[in-house]
């Protein structure tokens, strides 16, 4: 399937949709848990048990974007979004199955692995295109995409109960549910697969449209990129950045509730689940707004701010969090909507430093970052919560040393980011093609524009 | 999308206008968007109700 260029008179402004389509659908991973108590009562599961198909969806979600990204950027958008169409979908009407028979183990092969694969590619897969036709604002065209993933959760979440009430949380109604949300979902994606084009060569369409100027700069490959330091400073400024978000984000309710536990105005798990519900929308509007934003000022300040503003917010709940609740939430919201933003920004930060050549597959081994974080946020978190409650703390006290931990990570971050530089020419790909005695360096940068 | 006139006309080969397309697609995405959001905002009222 080669990739499908854009005819004259073609709109940018069908492919932010094209992207959105798959993002939405893809994101109802982080919906999973709707589904975790029906298939606990059907099929007599653990809590262990019934995390497992998201658990290693996540898993593949990184791996399959680590090693699918220089595929993706080969084969093109489309291609990309058949596949994460195809295994999204099917991930869903074998889980169908699973639950139908009641065989667990299909439902973590469907959801987990195959659907897994489609998490992965379906959430690079625009990427690089949405790069391309924003030269001028990568930023906001990423942030819009990226914000869809989060969205996506927003969607499935009241969707997939209402669905588990209508049909039940029999096994029967939980095969039901599972074969309408993969219909649904291969209906929906449909779009951004028959949408999504790539630009025609910037020559050409600058002669037809008077588009905006060629991205200008370096191009790196995915290959080379992971021998610059860039890479991997990046890759230290998301894990923190992400690390710092997931501790607030995975204990948000009991968090709120223990801080104000023992004041004149305690928290009720109703308006707890109302905080959650809050931070999910710190996190969705920090996606687009702060990734507009670094198209304004610039990638580096940006992540200064997560990483800087995001230090003093954690001390601020620290410090003076439990002697008011406005400014507690006022300041795990900020928090959240940099930990959005700094997943939204990251492929725009990735361009300005590799070039558009394979920004796609570059961004795809940087979520490693992700899966990183996803681990040691909660970890962190949890285990000091837990060993605090053993010595006997309560209330805030218990999230006190997680608080001075999360500063230090993001500090550690702030470092890094301050320590990113332009890539080295001797990095780039003419370089890197030259030095190796390959001739036709000028076609591969054609083919890559 | 102020400059989506710039970035591209109607095709001149066949006069179609893109906008209508335009609407369509952002409407497919847009209106689950929005039933996404309207559930949230309900939950997250319970902050200050609940």
């Amino acid at each position: 399937m080669s990739p499908p260029i854009a005819p004259v008179g073609w709109s940018r402004w069908l492919v932010p949709p094209a992207a959105l389509s798959v993002h939405l659908s893809i994101g109802q991973a982080y919906a999973w848990s709707v589904f975790k108590p029906p298939l606990e009562d059907a099929l007599g599961l653990s809590g262990t048990q019934s995390a497992l198909p998201f658990q290693l969806g996540i898993v593949m979600l990184g791996l399959s974007a680590a090693f699918g990204g220089t595929l993706v950027e080969r084969r093109g958008p489309r291609w990309a979004m058949t596949v994460a169409l195809v295994c999204f979908s099917s991930g869903f009407l074998l889980s169908a199955l699973g639950a139908a028979t009641q065989q667990f183990w299909l439902i973590v092969l469907g959801y987990g692995f195959v659907g897994g694969i489609g998490l992965g590619i379906g959430y690079i897969s625009p990427v690089s295109t949405l790069i391309k036709w924003f030269p001028d604002r990568p930023g906001m065209a990423t942030g819009i995409a990226i914000m869809g993933f989060g969205g996506g959760a927003l969607i499935a979440s009241p969707w997939s109960a209402q669905m588990l009430e209508s049909f039940g949380s029999d096994s029967k109604g939980i095969a039901l549910a599972f074969l309408v949300h993969g219909l649904s979902y291969a209906v929906f994606m449909l779009l951004g697969v028959l949408l999504v084009r790539v630009p025609r060569p910037r020559t050409e369409q600058q002669r037809a449209d008077g588009g905006p100027a060629t991205a200008a700069g370096p191009q790196v490959s995915a290959r080379q990129a992971l021998r610059t330091p860039q890479f991997w400073l990046l890759w230290v400024v998301l894990c923190m950045n992400v690390t710092a978000g997931i501790g607030i984000l995975e204990k948000a309710a009991p968090m709120i509730t223990d801080f104000f536990a023992d004041t004149s105005t305690p928290v009720s798990v109703t308006a707890a689940a109302g905080f959650v519900a809050l931070l999910s929308a710190a996190n969705m509007a920090g996606r687009i707004g702060w990734s507009s934003t670094s198209d304004l000022i610039g990638r580096k300040n940006i992540y200064r701010l997560y990483l800087g503003a995001g230090t003093l917010m954690y001390a601020l709940i620290a410090l003076v969090g439990d002697s008011s609740k406005p400014l507690f939430v006022l300041c795990a919201l900020v928090i959240l909507s940099f930990y959005g933003g700094g997943f939204a920004t990251i492929p725009a930060y990735l361009k300005d430093l590799f070039g558009t050549y394979q920004v796609g597959a570059i961004h795809g081994r940087l979520l490693t970052a992700w899966s990183t974080a996803g681990v040691l946020g909660p970890l962190i978190v949890n285990w000091i919560a837990d060993r605090q409650e053993e010595a006997g703390k309560d209330g805030a006290d218990l999230y006190g040393t997680s608080l001075l931990i999360m500063m230090g990570l993001l500090v550690i971050g702030f470092v890094a980011n301050e320590l990113v530089r332009p890539v080295h020419p001797s990095h780039h790909l003419g370089a890197v093609t030259a030095q190796k005695g390959a001739p036709d360096v000028r076609q591969q940068q054609a083919e890559s524009a | 999308m102020s400059d989506s006139s710039r970035q591209s006309p109607p095709d001149a080969s066949t006069g179609k206008d893109p906008r209508p397309l335009i609407a369509f697609t952002w409407l497919w995405v847009g209106a689950p968007l929005a039933y996404g959001l309207y559930e949230l905002i309900r939950k997250a009222t319970q902050l200050f109700t609940g």
